[in-house]
This record gives structure tokens, sequence and C-alpha cells, in this order.
């Protein structure tokens, strides 16, 4: 197996859109190949990470779109959909197309088009993704947070401000952010006194409706410097899947696709969990960090909230999480998200995070799809 | 007897139960039997009052993971509640409703799944 670099990423400004997800793709993918300092003709292989164009666009084909768009022909092209987590899927399955000598060169674009559709509508469609016995009582996402949520904070005693602090912080780190979809603080009492949506969780404690893309070039750590100097090495990657019926996990507080494609990163990186200097997480609903700082061994079960409450997750904190904003501030383009992190560790790991910037050599991110049902985990490092 | 559609629960060679039931169960056995959940009381794990809801179905909309003790044996389901007045730990019963959503307002092909089943209700 080759080493893989990535040598350029990018990402469009996040947030409500006036482009459909052809024109947010090609945006993306024309960004990050300059970054990376080739042509469209260069890749090889072309890989497209979206959750549902066809649902909420009517658009399908979207990876021989971009590629015919891009005049990236012939290049193999696939779509790769792994809800939530396509962009950590299709990171996945970038490296393996380089790792395994069939690419000398992948691009990687992860986008979604959103917002013109109704909350309720956006929730439907995320929703069709459970199973049958929990989509006919009306279960969505928010209602999978709302109910863990409540489980985690009863069992561990663990105080409602702590959730909160998680939305606090990835505010303020998205202030910095340029491309996030909120750069606005918000402080402790906005987040407690917002309306409810799962209760305990309420406005706050939720990410938006995005629209966006990110993209990002893979090619043998061999040849990179060929490229650019500028360039990080994928240590470790790997996905694992947890049950489909949320309910039917030993322990619904335990997101075990987290736990278990995390082991598998470590164990494939040269990397332990203590040599982690910055993480991207994926915060779709508060709890969620919680539940993978938990699952990838950043902190003992019940005791995530702890570590919130003392700051040490903050950009100044010893393990600064989600310093791009995560998807509570940046925004949650579905497919573009796992290809977001990696822009942030990207840029976190050449040093060019500018006001974010933290003091890091390796990086963590873990994309999570459905409530845990579908997870990769990448660690990057400095070349 | 009613003639109401049961609350399916598959009981798998090893002994071990699921609802909804899967080919092929937690230790990779074949089912042997099921089991009607809508004869049981069970116990709230948790719940929430989902507020923003998708087409087609009732705001707010109380849901809770329920567990049933049954000769030995633990079980859950996930299903929407007839009251948003519930602490974790009552028991509840599940109560049959024809319709928990309307299927027509939803993404997904009505005629792939059914859409009746049982809420549960505080004893």
């Amino acid at each position: 197996m080759e080493d893989v670099a990535i040598i350029g990423a990018a990402m469009t400004e996040f947030g409500d859109r006036d482009g459909w997800i052809r024109e947010l793709l090609v945006e993306a993918a024309e960004a990050g190949l300059a970054d990376a300092g080739i042509d469209p003709d260069a890749p090889d292989h072309v890989y497209v990470a979206n959750m549902a164009s066809g649902e909420f666009e009517g658009q399908t084909g979207i990876a021989n779109a971009l590629v015919h768009d891009l005049n990236a022909m012939p290049a193999y092209t696939q779509r790769v959909d792994q809800t939530s987590a396509s962009g950590g899927a299709g990171l996945y399955a970038a490296w393996q197309s380089v790792a395994s000598g069939a690419s000398e060169c992948t691009l990687l674009v992860g986008g979604e088009k959103m917002t013109h559709r109704t909350t309720g509508e956006a929730t439907d469609v995320i929703a069709s993704l459970t199973h049958p016995a929990e989509y006919k009582h009306g279960i969505t996402l928010p209602s999978f947070a709302g109910l863990i949520a409540r489980a985690y904070l009863e069992r561990y005693d663990a105080p409602r401000e702590s959730l909160a602090r998680v939305a606090v912080k990835n505010h303020r780190h998205g202030m910095d952010n340029p491309h996030a979809q909120f750069r606005k603080e918000v402080d402790l009492e906005t987040v407690l006194d917002s309306p409810l949506v799962a209760d305990p969780l309420r406005l706050y404690d939720f990410c938006p409706i995005t629209d966006g893309a990110a993209a990002a070039v893979l090619v043998p750590a061999s040849v990179a410097k060929e490229y650019t100097d500028e360039y990080v090495l994928i240590d470790g990657v790997a996905g694992a899947t947890d049950t489909h019926v949320v309910h039917q996990r030993p322990d619904p507080t335990v997101m075990n696709a987290v736990v278990d494609s995390g082991d598998a990163a470590f164990a494939m990186s040269e990397h332990a969990r203590e040599d982690i200097d910055v993480a991207e997480l994926h915060d779709m609903f508060t709890i969620l960090e919680f539940l993978q700082m938990e699952g990838l061994g950043f902190a003992e079960p019940g005791t995530a909230w702890e570590q919130v409450q003392a700051g040490r997750t903050t950009r100044e904190g010893a393990l600064p999480i989600n310093t791009s904003g995560g998807l509570k501030s940046k925004g949650h383009p579905l497919g573009a998200t796992g290809v977001a992190q990696i822009h942030e560790l990207y840029a976190q790991l050449t040093d060019t995070a500018g006001p974010r910037q933290v003091d890091a050599d390796v990086g963590l991110a873990c994309n999570v799809g459905g409530f845990g049902n579908c997870v990769t985990t990448t660690i990057l490092e400095r070349a | 007897m009613s003639d109401e559609p049961p609350l399916v629960a598959y009981r798998y060679e090893d002994g071990s139960l699921a609802c909804p039931g899967h080919p092929r169960g937690p230790a990779g056995d074949d089912p042997v039997d099921e089991l009607d959940l809508s004869e049981y009381t069970g116990e709230v794990v948790t719940f929430t009052v989902a507020r923003a809801t998708p087409p087609g179905v009732r705001a707010p909309n109380p849901v809770a993971i329920v567990e049933f003790t049954i000769e030995g044996e633990t079980v859950r389901a996930i299903g929407q509640l007839s009251t948003e007045s519930v602490s974790i730990g009552d028991t509840v019963t599940p109560v049959y409703t024809a319709q928990l959503r309307d299927p027509e307002q939803s993404l997904r092909e009505p005629a792939s799944q059914n859409w009746d089943g049982y809420r549960f209700e505080p004893v």
C-alpha cells in the first residue's frame, strides 16, 4: 500500500447559497484543484460525496456532471453516499484509490444543497435513513438526539449547561472561520433560553440546514513534494457500522461505530490518542461531541462533559475540538461535512488556519452518519 | 383477543429478543418465534418531545424508548407516547393506533411500509 498525502483542500462559503448542487461542487472542486496547483485533467479518480441530491433537488448523476463540468474526462468517478458521513466515506474511498495504486491523483468533492427546502422537508429527507419502525413514528435525527441526551444527562448526572457550553465554544470558534454559516457568538443564557426542539435539547444544540461544498486532492506521499511543500499525510483512516435501529444498541449512549472506526484508525496510525493535538468532531447536535470524545477515547464514559466544562476543548485548551466552528457554527451540508473537516485539519497542519491556528502536528476527524449508524475516523499528520 | 395487529418481537435461537426483528439476531441466530409485546407493559428508558416535526407528523411528537422484560430477557421498542407527561422509569402499556403519521405527506413511498402501530401510554 502506498502512503497517501493530501496536497490541497478548499471549501465554499457555507450557508444559504444561490447555487445548486452542480455549481457548489464545481466551485469547491476548482478551488481545491487550484490549492493543489493542478489542472482539472490531472485526477485519475473523482469521488463525489453526497447524501441526497436526488431527494433534495431531483438531480442524480452528479459525479458524472461534475467530471463533465470540469472537463476532467475520462477520469473514473463515483458518488459516495453514507448519509451525513458521506464526506468521511469519500475520503476513505479516495485514500483507497491512491493507496492501492489504482489512481495516481484523486479529487474528492463533497457537497449538499438543502436550504431551498423547508426545515420539515429537509428533516424528512434526513429521517428517511431510519428503519420503517422508527420512521412511522415520526422519529427524526433531532428526536434521537433528545432521547439520548436525556439518557446521558440522567445517567451521569451531567448538568444541562455542559451541553450548552459545546454550542458556546463552537460558535466562538466559528467567529474566525470566513466560510462559516454563523459567525456569531452566543452566550450560555441564549442557548439555555432558546426554544425547545427535542427536550432537553434546544435550538442552539442543533446545527443549521446548510448549502455548501468542500474538496481535497490526494496523491501518493512519495510524489507529494513534486506538487507542493504544503501537504499533510493520511496516517490512519477507517470506517465502521452500527445497528440501523438505534434502540437496539446494548447501550444507547455508546456509539459503537465511533469506537470501532476510532480503534481501527489508531491501529493503522503511528500515533496514540494522547498524540492528537486537534480534532474535528461531528457536532450535528451538542450531545454528539460528548459521545465522540468518549467513543474515541479522549474521555472516559460519562466524563466528556467535565472536560468541556473545564475548557479543555477550546482553542486555548489541551485538546481543541472543532476549531472550524464545527457543524454547529460552520453549518452541515451533509455530503460536504466530512470533507470540510479534512479541510480544517489540512489548514491546521499546514499552518494556514489564520486566527484559528493552534499548535498541532496530528489531527483527527470523526464523521458520523445517521445517529452513529455509519462512522469514519481519519488521522492526519504534518508532513 | 383483539383484531389489532401484534407489536411483533422476534425471538432467536439463543433466547434473545428484538423489536423490530431482523433476519439474524444479535448473536447471528435465526429467528424461531414471534412474541406480541402489546400484551406486556414496559418501562420508559428515555423520552423526548420533538417540536419541529416533518410533514405529516403530529407536533409536538412525544416519543420514548421502552424496555420490556419477558421471562428474564429484555427487549426495547421505540414509539410515540400518548402524552407529554412521562418520566424515566414510568410503566407504560402499548395502545394500538391506526395511523401514526400521514404517509401521503411523507417522503417515503406509502406502500413500502405500514403506518399503524402502538403508542405508549402511562399505566
